[in-house]
């Protein structure tokens, strides 16, 4: 059986892979992929946590109901996020993040 | 046994979303990422979490995702000079932060305990029926708000992939 802190381990490492395609990718639609894969580590520790953390062996269940709330509001913020990208490709013509430099100063 | 399976094809497919260069491939390897991270939801004994991420994730989420990739008509990222101090920078966040999380995870008091399996007795730990029992009493008043959110957010969509008006006038 694995521990608490595998899981917590492998919830950080997805979180760090989330972290580099923001950091090192330049397609914004990749970007905002990776964006969700670290929503979803957030998720994988706090389920982690509700598990282990319950009374009598029992899983904690408040923890479950704050993952479907971030399911939610995570659902929300994309098909939110995808209608900006489309509205910027509209008049811009381009998903490439260095081609956006009009706030450059 | 599972655990290291699941945990494997997760980590292993959300490195190819960064590592993709055709974000078609990178959508696909997604979605196979979001169905381990389901799994392992599963052997955490949240099979409604689990269903959910299922439907929400793989099946909704990542429609939404090709839809727009079909839509914008993107073709593969074509390669362009690489900026050695951005990746550098990057790469010593990147790095930073795992040496980080090890640290702490390792000094965590709970850590080393196992996973024991969920007392005998099911009607304890239904988990559909519990969690259901805590939305829709303790946190009715939070979903309740989940709920405007929402239609805020369908309204916002609207409003944004609606096409100008002077665009419309021009002949556009």
């Amino acid at each position: 059986m694995p521990s608490l802190n595998e899981y917590l381990m492998v919830s950080g490492l997805l979180f760090a892979i989330g972290l580099a395609g923001v950091l090192f990718r330049r397609n914004i639609i990749v970007i905002f992929m990776c964006l969700e894969i670290m929503l979803s580590a957030a998720n994988l520790s706090l389920v982690a946590f509700s598990r282990f953390s319950g009374q009598g062996g029992l899983p904690d269940y408040d923890a479950q109901v704050l993952v479907f709330f971030v399911i939610t509001v995570a659902a929300a913020e994309v098909a939110v996020g995808l209608a900006i990208i489309v509205a910027l490709f509209r008049a811009r013509r381009t998903v490439h993040v260095e081609d956006l430099t009009s706030m450059r100063g | 046994m599972l655990f290291y399976i699941f945990s494997g094809v997760m980590l292993l497919f959300a490195g190819l979303v960064v590592v993709n260069r055709n974000p078609v491939s990178s959508a696909l390897s997604l979605v196979v990422s979001f169905l381990g991270l389901a799994a392992l939801f599963v052997t955490l004994n949240a099979y409604f979490i689990g269903v959910i991420q299922v439907l929400v994730y793989t099946g909704a989420v990542m429609v939404l995702f090709l839809f727009i990739i079909m839509l914008l008509d993107i073709k593969a990222e074509r390669r362009r000079d690489i900026n050695y101090l951005a990746l550098g920078g990057g790469a010593v966040v990147l790095l930073a932060l795992v040496v980080q999380l090890a640290t702490a995870v390792g000094s965590l008091g709970a850590g080393p305990e196992k996973l024991s399996p969920l007392p005998d007795d099911p009607a304890a730990h239904q988990d559909v029926r519990q969690v259901g029992l805590a939305i829709f009493t303790d946190y009715n008043f939070h979903l309740q708000l989940l709920g405007v959110l929402l239609l805020i957010a369908t309204v916002g969509v609207v409003v944004l992939s609606r096409r100008q008006a002077d665009d419309v006038a021009g002949g556009r």
